[in-house]
């Protein structure tokens, strides 16, 4: 009787922790496959399908340091726009990325596949994050 | 006039053979065409004149002036665009490029990109774009030139191009316009798509091998 107990209460809990990690991994699949959409609308043209970027003239989106290190200021970026120079992949570019028209969500969401595609794992980017960052834009 | 119906029957039957014949594939001849006849000692002859591009002078990335004498003796493709494009110049130059170094090592070919946006793409502009892009020598050529030259050239590429719009976007084709050594147009491609500029870069091949193409001694 008693082991059929602790069986059942260990079940119960593998259950709660799987379903845990289900929503996590339920926002993240809704967030990325969502941003892949809006990536293709507005950053792949010059970005390029696979991040590659255009020679010197735009920055590839596989620089996972750079991302990692500019994980504040990324939503600010896509926001306001890029100007100045800036190093990727031992590279320097110094064009120009225009402001987007992306709504708080729309960042999150493609923030989220960017920096979980093309060699990049960096986990959920969600909306309460990107108003925060939003918030602190100089 | 008996005659000339015989003739044009003549010339016809001809083409059609060309064509049939798989071994020499041509490409075919795009734009306006007229027949002519003429007459030429004494018996008349008929003759299409297709479509031609005209006489121009625009400047390179490097400050030489280009005309349609720069380009005699060579196969070429044009397109339209500017530097500071968001929307398909990119895409339409990163598929460029696989042609440009397809044939970067031969003399009788040449790119050349025409700017829409004259007063922003200065020769110095276009010079640090074509740097940064990867691109040196005389194989691609990226023209600035008076917006009215370059818009009435575009026409006649038959591609549309737009000055700024309430949005202050130009607006322009992606086309890459495929012209042979007589200046007639040989192909138009969608140069946003890579599956037609790899049709293009076999075509640009297939002209290379035509009889009145081949390399001039």
């Amino acid at each position: 009787m008693k082991i059929w107990l602790i069986i059942s209460a260990f079940m119960a809990m593998l259950v709660i922790t799987a379903s845990c990690q289900n929503d996590g991994q339920i926002e993240f699949n809704r967030f990325y496959s969502n941003g892949s959409v809006v990536y293709q609308a507005h950053c792949q043209n010059c970005h390029g399908a696979k991040g590659e970027g255009l020679q010197g003239l735009i920055p590839s989106l596989s620089d996972s340091t750079y991302l990692k290190n500019n994980k504040n200021t990324l939503a600010c970026q896509l926001n306001g726009g890029l100007k100045g120079k800036i190093t990727i992949l031992n590279k320097e570019f110094e064009g120009e990325m225009p402001a987007s028209k992306l709504s708080p969500l729309e960042i999150a969401q493609v923030l989220t596949y960017v920096t979980n595609s093309f060699g990049n794992k960096l986990g959920t980017v969600n909306t309460d994050r990107v108003n925060t960052d939003l918030a602190k834009c100089k | 006039m008996k005659n000339t119906g015989y003739i044009i029957a003549l010339i016809l039957l001809g083409c059609g053979c060309k064509f049939n014949d798989s071994t020499t594939k041509t490409l075919p001849i795009y734009g306006n065409k007229e027949p002519v006849t003429k007459t030429v000692n004494g018996k008349q002859v008929t003759d299409t004149v297709y479509q031609t591009i005209p006489a121009f002078k625009f400047v390179n990335q490097y400050g030489d002036t280009i005309t349609e004498k720069s380009l005699e003796g060579k196969i070429y493709v044009a397109d339209f665009f500017f530097t500071t494009c968001p929307t398909i110049c990119p895409v339409m130059h990163r598929n460029m490029l696989p042609v440009y170094n397809e044939f970067k090592n031969n003399p009788d070919f040449r790119i050349l990109s025409h700017s829409i946006d004259p007063k922003y793409d200065t020769v110095p502009v276009l010079k640090k774009y074509a740097d940064k892009m990867g691109i040196a020598g005389n194989t691609w050529w990226l023209l600035h030139g008076n917006k009215d030259a370059t818009y009435t050239i575009a026409k006649s590429y038959l591609v549309a191009v737009q000055e700024k719009n309430a949005q202050e976007n130009y607006t322009h084709d992606g086309f890459f316009i495929l012209i042979d050594k007589q200046k007639r147009i040989r192909g138009t491609y969608q140069g946003t798509d890579p599956a037609e500029v790899e049709k293009m870069t076999a075509d640009i091949k297939i002209l290379m091998a035509e009889p009145g193409q081949k390399a001039a001694k």
